[in-house]
């Protein structure tokens, strides 16, 4: 019987963010507009295994997800143990920017989830003109903190099993277990201390009040899209960014929460699907 | 049943998870849980629940304590709780519920005792 194969391929990509070689690991499949896509903090690009795999999707956008430096199978840059992994919106843009510029991408559309989504709203704040559109979920320009990041990296607190129970409750009720636990599985995964590092730039360095007034939605279309179970990113801040944006598109999902792409798939598609097609035939 | 009477049948709807007294093998702790004004006095060994005191007791001491409003837990622990309201730090992020004392026990088993504060949500499906 001949292997059953799913349709994405998965490379390792050399290149330099700020001058420092790294090693980064992405996953590709589909021809057509480019389709980059960003893993929410503490996980990596296999939140995106279904859009990856959805002919709906691949047959007119080549997606590529790649896993940040410090996640998944993208190894920390040499001297890592010298360190603590901190992201910050400058080395957070500048790894994006490598990526495209690596993988000589034409105006890609960017998607990010979470810190992948606040991020998107500083690639429209700062960089519009390389992209052809920007979807941005489980975004704001600010959200309140509901608890203490210390608890995330300590030697007496399982580094895993506590990002992946504190993140479970953003997982919307209505969410098939075995997503659910797929995407808790992935938070277990996770390098220590990283989680924590990307929260630095979600909770200390990426505070975008004020400035989201500056993006120009005409030179690259904004898509906001919140799921309603979201305590972290709730629909409110979405809308109230949304507010401040004009010409943005903004839609709250329902029944999803904070990993709208991995705890329900099928769910998330109903709401992507409409996005990529007027971003493909604009 | 209010949500006291509720929280009240706990020893049971555990003692009929065996896969949640499992993943709660490594703790041993003794805890409070308030359910509005009715505090409960949790001693947990193993995973399994070994007594629930209900009301007042003096001079109890307790190594941490989960307080959330009657609301607060009754919205919890619906059949499909709302956003915002379906989740034990959903509750503490809107101001209706809260911890106090050494969490360390608590985050070191933080799904389990997630897992154990939504059993109540249990009953509506078996009367």
């Amino acid at each position: 019987m001949a292997p059953v194969l799913d349709p994405m391929v998965g490379r390792y990509v050399q290149l330099e963010i700020d001058g420092v070689p790294h090693r980064v690991y992405f996953e590709e499949a589909g021809n057509g507009i480019p389709l980059v896509c960003l893993h929410t903090a503490g996980a990596d690009g296999r939140q995106f295994r279904h859009l990856l795999a959805d002919p709906e999707v691949t047959r007119r956008y080549r997606v590529l997800a790649f896993d940040m430096p410090w996640h998944g199978k993208s190894t920390p840059p040499d001297g890592w143990e010298k360190t603590e992994y901190r992201l910050t919106t400058a080395s957070y843009t500048a790894a994006i920017r490598a990526f495209c510029k690596a993988m000589e991408l034409d105006r890609p559309v960017v998607m990010g989830c979470s810190i992948g989504g606040r991020i998107v709203l500083n690639l429209a704040i700062a960089h519009a003109a390389e992209f052809r559109a920007l979807i941005a979920l489980e975004a704001a320009d600010f959200q309140q903190p509901w608890y203490d990041t210390a608890w995330l990296h300590r030697p007496d607190v399982h580094g895993g099993e506590v990002c992946a129970a504190l993140i479970s409750g953003l997982v919307a009720p209505q969410a098939p277990p075995v997503s659910r636990h797929e995407t808790l599985w992935m938070y277990m995964q996770g390098g220590p201390g990283v989680f924590k590092g990307d929260l630095y730039f979600y909770r200390v360095d990426g505070d975008l009040r004020d400035k989201v007034k500056t993006i120009d939605t005409k030179s690259c279309p904004l898509y906001l899209l919140t799921g309603q179970y979201d305590f972290s990113c709730t629909a409110e801040d979405t809308l109230r960014t949304a507010g401040q944006i004009p010409g943005v598109h903004v839609q709250v999902m329902k029944e999803l929460g904070h990993f709208p792409m991995s705890e329900n798939p099928a769910k998330f598609r109903e709401y992507i699907l409409p996005v990529l097609e007027k971003i493909a035939t604009a | 049943m209010s949500p006291a009477d509720r929280f009240a049948r706990l020893p049971d709807l555990l003692a009929d998870d065996p896969d949640l007294v499992r993943r709660g093998r490594w703790l041993n702790v003794e805890c409070r849980v308030d359910i509005g004004a009715e505090p409960f006095h949790l001693v947990l060994k193993e995973g399994a629940l070994v007594s629930l005191d209900r009301g007042p007791r003096l001079m109890r001491s307790t190594v941490f304590t989960v307080r959330g409003t009657d609301e607060a837990w009754g919205k919890h622990w619906e059949k499909v709780p709302a956003p915002g309201w379906h989740d034990l730090f959903a509750l503490t992020k809107r101001g209706v519920a809260s911890f106090e004392g050494d969490l360390r026990p608590l985050l070191q088993n933080l799904q389990y005792f997630k897992d154990l504060l939504a059993l109540p949500r249990r009953l509506q499906e078996t009367g």
